[in-house]
């Protein structure tokens, strides 16, 4: 069946699902957004601990998600995998950075003779929450702003930004301000989602002035993100958009985002759903005593993030575009792998819905009783 | 084509190196320590003993430990791929990144999920199922070593796929191909078992020590008994599948045999080199001797390089100008049809681009006579083709010797302890104490007589690194280099530290 499928679908799917994992990894974010709020809601050592080792038990699935996506990238689309990390070098590396800082800070931060303190770890977790997410947000970013690179007649990718004489790589792309105010956006629904998962996970009725602070954070944080959530959404509906006709050639186009809505009327329908959902999961969790918010806004984020990253890629647009030269752009048809790859790594996705339901099913084992204090600190936690 | 700074090249390399090299202290010993975490668990789960469980959680905290830094180790290497050698990554990445996106799908998922079961299931799974997950996390990062040597095994040894002109870049033609290359096959066996042996190594370093301070004693011995077993079984089998390796590689990359042997004159019958110290003057194809010193055992290279006593082993000199006689072509022949190759490739592209069909198709016509050659028509030299031969060869030899050692010290070990004699054989614990690092050192000399034996290819004989590499400044790459190693080394101290501490505090904290 599957190797009947056309090379246009295959590679639409593909995109689908290397979208589905960039949007799972948003919602997954929220181990970001717990890792940033802990200074603020965390007032005694008993609630950090609590913090970190409900946290801890999740960071490595969004990691893996996060790599996952790396390597899907890699293998479905090569080009767009060569000519994002290879140019945009900067930002990407600084992203990777702050993983790696992550990747040790659970299982070092409380551990004796861990060298650097536990003040250091802290300090990589809020780096990582915080800028990591931000540059994520930019790197999304340029899918509407684009970039400025070309490629040669080997696909070779030459990186045209300069500021003052000093070539940026990809750095340039937090100074815009559609950008940053993703990127924004990101960081403080991930914080939204932390305090969401953090009241869900937690044993709290000993502790309930950390659940007050919990409840505060999501409707505190909630109202940071909305002014950037609105300012993407106007920008992204008003700008113009990198266009490709039927011969592939790119060229601007007005209101390009706005007219995919209107031609893909589910992403439309994914975007409102998304934004509704975010809000009542905000809802139950600020003002509704509900433990059950993060599964709502969860579920909201993963919407939102695929009309994100499907709105620029569908109806005949180019979802890394280049400004530089408008030719170069990359199209999910011109940036593929071959049917052949992509066949065969469709057969592999048939695995997928086996591995997320396995997950599912030990992070609900995991998760049927609600973390307790005596867990949190006896000699085995984090 | 773009024109690259060889400074550029070297750090790019250099940054991989460094980077690769740091994931290897910490990968092989979690190959091997998650599984003896499951033999442990799996004792104490059929024996019911307190004690196994308080080994099984001792050792399980060192692997977590270990755990974290390999993770975040590898990231980077993922990711370095495109940061740092985009066009590499472009012009296979319709093959290479497949094993990639495999690896995650199915191996770190499996990794990081059951990690957690393991780590913090103790009081909310059954007793069954927590040691259920113990073996799906080293199930979870053996096959994560299958994957990544899948994709180490085809740029040592590309198969199962074609050139695509128009694209300019290797399609993928036959996955299963790709994952049953001979080469991935070997060095998948080869490399796991050598983990096994380097966390057996690692056990035994750990408990010798509590021999020698006498704490601990009854879990140190028990821990012997497990290592030991597993030891000297993985390290016969890193033996035997390190022949096959050097065969393969004799068969795929003669030029990395003749490096690893110091072989610069090919004969038939050729002997092996048991111990050499080699002359670092020597370049291809002038007089000088190859060794300053040298013991050589008749006969045995030929017989592992081809199966066959008396057969022919080409040497370096025979690899770079070619040998008529036993029919080999050299590189300087094999240059010169790259050069057409890539002459007629631009030629093509060029009609394609102005619309000229006719001249498009003569191009390629011409071009796929010396296709395969396309990769040499890069090097400006046939030396070129030569890796760094002192480099190779000790890194090998280390890596050998130290391969016929370790079957002795686990039978020796296993053999005093079942005698009951291992705590009065004092002169065994320095031995003992030592094995950790002596497998370390195998484990790096193994992969840079794999990696650096591979130069001067990315991808053997179709791309030499130095057009794999990113467009970037120097700079940009010397100031990542800087941050990995501050922080890697940051964060490898404090490892270090950390470990030494719960070694210090034994199991009884746990
Ligand atoms: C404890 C570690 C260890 C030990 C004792 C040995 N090896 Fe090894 N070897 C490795 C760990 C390793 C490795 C790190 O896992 C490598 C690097 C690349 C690979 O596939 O495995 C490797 C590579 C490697 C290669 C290169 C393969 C290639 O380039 O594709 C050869 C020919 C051998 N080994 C052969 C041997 C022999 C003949 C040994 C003696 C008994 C031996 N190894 C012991
Ligand atoms: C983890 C163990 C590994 C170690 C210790 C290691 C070591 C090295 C070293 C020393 C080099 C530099 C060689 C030189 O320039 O002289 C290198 C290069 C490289 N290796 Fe490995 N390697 C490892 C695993 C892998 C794997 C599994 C892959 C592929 C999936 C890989 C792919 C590469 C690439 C792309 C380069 C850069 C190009 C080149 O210099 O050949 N390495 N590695
Ligand atoms: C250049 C090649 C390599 C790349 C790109 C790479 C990539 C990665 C990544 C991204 C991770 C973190 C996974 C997570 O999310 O948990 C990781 C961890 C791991 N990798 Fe590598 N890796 C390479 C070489 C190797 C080799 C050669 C092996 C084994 C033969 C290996 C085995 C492992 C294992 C067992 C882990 C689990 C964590 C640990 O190291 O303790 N990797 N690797």
């Amino acid at each position: 069946m599957i190797s009947n499928l056309d090379y246009v679908t295959l590679q639409q799917l593909w995109w689908v699902i290397c979208a589905l994992l960039g949007a799972l990894f948003l919602f997954l974010n929220f181990v970001q957004g717990g890792q940033t709020l802990l200074w603020q809601v965390a007032k005694t050592d008993a609630e950090s601990a609590m913090i970190v080792n409900s946290l801890g038990r999740k960071w490595e699935i969004t990691f893996t998600t996060l790599v996952t996506f790396g390597g899907a990238l890699f293998a479905s689309f090569p080009k767009f995998y060569a000519t994002s990390f290879g140019g945009a070098y900067w930002v990407w590396v600084l992203i990777l950075f702050t993983f790696i800082i992550q990747a040790v800070s659970y299982e070092y931060r409380t551990k004796p003779g861990n060298v650097w303190g536990r003040k250091t770890y802290e300090l990589f977790m809020f780096i990582n929450g915080s800028v990591g997410v931000l540059l994520i947000g930019a790197a999304v970013g340029t899918f509407y702003t684009g970039s400025s690179f070309s490629l040669n007649e080997m696909n070779q990718v030459t990186w045209e930004y300069t500021l003052g004489g000093v070539n940026l790589r990809g750095l340039e792309a937090a100074f815009s301000l559609f950008n940053l105010s993703l990127g924004l956006f990101l960081v403080f629904n991930a914080r939204v989602l932390g305090a969401l998962y953090l009241l869900n996970n937690l044993e709290l009725s000993p502790m309930a002035a950390l659940e007050e602070r919990l409840r505060k954070a999501v409707w505190t944080n909630f109202l940071c993100a909305l002014p950037f959530l609105l300012f993407v959404v106007v920008s992204i509906l008003l700008r113009k958009g990198f266009g490709v006709d039927e011969d592939g050639v790119v060229s601007m186009v007005s209101f390009k985002y706005f007219f995919n809505l209107l031609a893909l009327p589910h992403l439309l329908l994914m975007l409102l759903g998304g934004i509704g959902l975010v809000i009542w999961g905000v809802r139950a969790g600020a003002f509704k005593n509900s433990s059950k918010g993060i599964w709502f806004a969860g579920f909201g984020t993963v919407l939102v993030g695929l009309t994100v990253l499907c709105l620029p890629a569908f109806n005949g647009t180019a979802f890394y575009p280049s400004t530089y030269d408008l030719q170069s752009s990359l199209t999910i048809y011109n940036a593929s792998s071959s049917l052949y790859t992509l066949v065969t790594m469709t057969y592999v996705a048939l695995a997928i819905p086996g591995v997320v339901a396995y997950v599912a099913y030990l992070w609900k084992l995991m998760d049927s009783r609600k973390l307790t204090t005596d867990e949190a600190t006896d000699e085995e936690a984090y | 084509m773009i024109d690259v700074d060889p400074s550029l090249v070297n750090w790019s390399r250099a940054m991989f190196a460094f980077t690769a090299m740091y994931h290897w202290i910490f990968v092989p010993l979690t190959l091997g320590l998650s599984f003896l975490c499951a033999f442990f668990e799996t004792i104490y789960l059929k024996t019911g003993d307190e004690q196994w469980k308080t080994i099984t959680k001792f050792w399980m905290t060192l692997f977590g430990i270990n755990f974290a830094i390999g993770v975040a180790t590898g990231i980077i290497l993922e990711f370095e791929f495109g940061t740092n050698w985009s066009n590499y990554s472009w012009m296979v990445g319709d093959i290479f990144g497949a094993p990639l996106a495999i690896e995650g799908i199915f191996a770190f998922f499996m990794e990081a999920t059951f990690f957690a079961v393991m780590f913090f299931g103790w009081d909310r799974v059954s007793k069954g199922f927590h040691c259920f997950s113990t073996w799906m996390v080293a199930v979870g990062s053996n096959l994560s070593a299958v994957w990544i040597l899948v994709a180490n095994g085809w740029m040592q040894n590309p198969v199962g796929m074609a050139f695509n002109p128009e694209q300019a870049r290797f399609e993928m033609q036959n996955f299963a191909e790709v994952v049953f290359n001979p080469v991935a096959i070997s060095k998948m066996t080869h490399t796991s078992s050598s983990g096994f042996v380097m966390a057996s190594a690692f056990v035994l370093s750990v408990s010798c020590w509590y021999l020698f301070k006498k704490q601990h004693v009854e879990m140190a011995k028990k821990s012997i008994v497990v290592a030991s077993v597993f030891g000297l079984v993985a390290s016969c089998f890193v033996g035997f599948t390190g022949d096959e390796a050097a065969y393969e590689v004799a068969q795929k990359q003669p030029m990395k045999l003749a490096a690893m042997e110091g072989l610069y004159t090919g004969e038939r019958g050729a002997g092996i080199v048991a111990m050499g110290i080699i002359n670092d003057a020597k370049d291809p194809g002038d007089l000088q001797d190859a060794f300053l010193l040298e013991v050589k055992i008749p006969q045995v290279l030929s017989l592992l390089a081809n199966r066959e006593f008396g057969s022919f082993v080409p040497g370096i000199d025979d690899l770079v100008w070619g040998n008529e006689e036993e029919n080999i072509m050299g590189v300087n022949t094999m240059m010169e049809k790259g050069k057409y190759a890539l002459t007629d490739l631009a030629a093509f592209k060029k009609a394609k681009k102005v619309g000229d069909e006719e001249a498009a198709e003569a191009a390629l016509t011409r071009f796929n006579v010396n296709q395969k050659y396309m990769g040499y028509g890069y090097l400006d030299t046939p030396e070129e083709a030569v890796p760094p031969v002192n480099i190779v060869f000790n890194s090998f030899h280390i890596m050998a010797v130290l391969g016929s050692l370790f079957p002795v010290i686990f039978g020796a070990f296993l053999f005093f302890t079942l005698k009951g004699q291992v705590t009065e054989k004092r002169w065994l614990l320095p031995i003992g104490l030592s094995t950790a690092f002596l497998g370390l050192l195998a484990q790096q000399a193994g992969w840079v007589t794999a990696e650096v034996g591979r130069q001067p290819w990315a991808i053997q004989g179709l791309m030499p690194v130095k057009i794999a590499t990113t467009n970037l400044s120097t700079m940009s790459v010397q100031i990542t280099f800087a941050m990995f190693a501050v922080v890697f080394t940051m964060l490898l101290i404090a490892e270090i530290f950390i470990m030494l501490r719960q070694i210090s505090t034994g199991p009884e904290g746990h």
